[in-house]
């Protein structure tokens, strides 16, 4: 409730404290190349992260259905990265990505390649950024599919094999469209949460380099925040963005996507 | 569920697959290749889990060679911890993390309890609207409201309090929807009974509802202590002295004041770390049921 009372606080705000600005802020950043880049950043960043997050999280979460010995081991394994917080985890890897002595550029010495700059070099730091919030995102994604695998039904899985699915052919046919909840349960979060995505931005490249990690909240924290600049009413308008985008993607969970969705 | 063969659009029926990996056959033994991707998964996963640790323990000549040490080979360095807390005010961003835990952790029980309450066992008038506007409120992002509330806040002059800290956080859409799912399957006899013997609404809620509902309980409380414990940007900006900041922000200032020694900083994310890493290994039943609730539907 006093969410939603704030947030139409929060296009009062625009302007204010210098008064009301009606839609400068608005004009101004859909003609700013910079926030365009902004926008760009930030749908990158969403797809680099989703998507690889989903995927590996899958395999790991199918292997682990296997039934081989040593699956609970693994499993409480996995989820260990989950009790990490974003700066945790980005801390830990500033450490790796160090280009001096990182731990990364270690290993590529001794395959005699050269140190690579995972956070100052233009074209990498998003890709560098990505890799560490994937890392951040995999647990929780995990999580969500053992717990979709664990209540498959068996006896489908029972009637599956009897007609002689196994292997590949029983994961594609049968285990993937039931899991189609989660999945797009997944995506759906995901993608909302990459939206949000700061800590690690700001801990490990600050936004550049040549605002090349400048994604759409850290946009809002530099106008608003950093440095003492206090934009309000343009950070604000940019918040307005953003919850429009989150908006209409929830949207999309309840009306178009959820119906192509299979459920039992 | 139909006996009809499932038509989706998100899987193509595969006709040419062959069963190359028969990871959910029980009979055939080729577990090998289970085996390997796991364990090469494996190693990346947990190798910054793994270096973290490690690492926290080196001294400066193995993390600062190159390329760096995988292991203390020059001897194990614990005074690493007394240096990190040296250098930033640990005690009292731990006490001030602690304090933020416990007030949002325990506002986020208390007012989810009252919301589902209400939800389920009053007749409100329009309470499928009121529960829509509940929800809603699940669906829109702190970080867009994150400049009204800092506004407020500094207004307030409640900058550097916990207070400041946890007063954003304290009602949860999540927690709500969580404990209705749960109190929806309450046995209504139950409640006309406890009724009957006179129990009033609060005295039924929380001598009777509650203690029932404890594992759907201990699913929010653990899922709001994490989050509460791991926030990193509302406490950045609701916080300037250091010795009111939390222990995530501390961290994160131990890494930018001082690169030249890692295993120093990665002994101040690993403090930090420790309280997670226990409600993640012995609360692990409690994470997957409060995500279930809220993914599954």
């Amino acid at each position: 409730m006093k969410s939603i009372l704030l947030s139409v606080q929060g296009t009062d705000i625009l302007g204010n404290p210098s008064g009301f600005v009606g839609f400068v802020n608005y004009t101004r950043m859909f003609s700013d190349p910079d926030f365009l880049q902004v926008l760009w950043v930030t749908f990158a960043f969403t797809i680099l992260t989703v998507i690889p997050s989903i995927a590996i999280a899958l395999v790991i979460a199918l292997l682990l259905q296997s039934r081989i010995r040593g699956v609970r081991f693994f499993r409480t394994a996995f989820a260990l990265p989950f009790a990490f917080s974003v700066a945790t985890a980005s801390v830990i890897f500033g450490v790796l990505f160090n280009p001096a002595s990182g731990v990364l550029n270690g290993i590529l010495s001794q395959f005699g390649i050269d140190k690579v700059q995972w956070l100052t070099n233009p074209d990498l730091a998003l890709w560098s950024v990505s890799g560490a919030t994937v890392w951040m995102q995999v647990g929780y994604n995990l999580l969500v599919l053992s717990a979709g695998l664990g209540a498959l039904p068996e006896d489908v899985m029972e009637a599956a094999r009897l007609d002689g699915a196994s292997g590949l052919r029983l994961q594609r046919s049968i285990v993937m469209p039931l899991l189609t909840p989660q999945l797009f349960f997944l995506i759906v979060v995901g993608t909302i949460h990459s939206l949000q995505s700061f800590g690690q931005i700001k801990i490990l490249t600050v936004g550049g380099p040549e605002d090349r990690t400048t994604t759409l909240v850290y946009s809002i924290y530099e106008q608003a925040f950093a440095n003492n600049n206090s934009n309000y009413g343009y950070a604000s308008a940019q918040a307005m963005v953003l919850l429009l985008i989150v908006l209409i993607i929830t949207a999309l969970q309840f009306g178009v996507l959820e119906r192509r969705v299979f459920y039992r | 569920m139909s006996t009809e063969t499932p038509v989706t659009p998100v899987t193509p029926k595969p006709r040419t697959a062959t069963p190359s990996k028969p990871a959910r056959s029980p009979r055939k033994p080729s577990n090998i290749g289970t085996y390997l991707i796991l364990g090469v998964l494996f190693l990346i996963v947990l190798f910054p889990v793994y270096y973290g640790l490690v690492g926290s323990l080196m001294g400066e000549r193995d993390t600062n060679s190159f390329p760096p040490a995988l292991y203390p080979k020059n001897g194990v360095h614990p005074e690493n911890y007394s240096k990190a807390l040296d250098i930033i005010p640990l005690g009292n961003q731990y006490l001030t993390s602690l304090l933020q835990t416990l007030g949002i952790t325990l506002g986020q029980m208390v007012t989810s309890a009252l919301a589902a309450y209400a939800f389920v066992f009053l007749n409100l008038r329009w309470r499928g609207f009121w529960f829509a506007v509940f929800l809603s409120t699940m669906m829109i992002p702190f970080e867009s409201i994150i400049i009204p509330n800092y506004l407020l806040i500094s207004q307030w002059g409640l900058k550097d309090t916990i207070a400041g800290l946890t007063l954003p956080f304290l009602a949860t859409g999540f927690g709500t929807f969580l404990l209705r799912q749960s109190f929806l399957s309450f046995p209504m006899e139950l409640r006309d009974a406890a009724r009957v013997d006179g129990a009033g609404h609060l005295r039924f809620l929380f001598s009777i509802l509650l203690p029932l509902s404890r594992p759907s309980l201990a699913a929010l409380g653990i899922w709001s202590a994490l989050s509460a414990w791991n926030m990193y940007f509302w406490p950045l900006l609701a916080t300037e002295d250091p010795k009111h900041q939390t222990i995530q922000i501390g961290i994160s200032q131990l890494q930018s004041s001082d690169s030249d020694s890692p295993g120093m900083v990665l002994a101040g994310v690993m403090l930090a770390l420790f309280p997670t890493l226990l409600l993640v290994i012995f609360g692990q039943r409690f994470i997957v049921r409060g995500l279930t609730t809220g993914a599954v539907k």
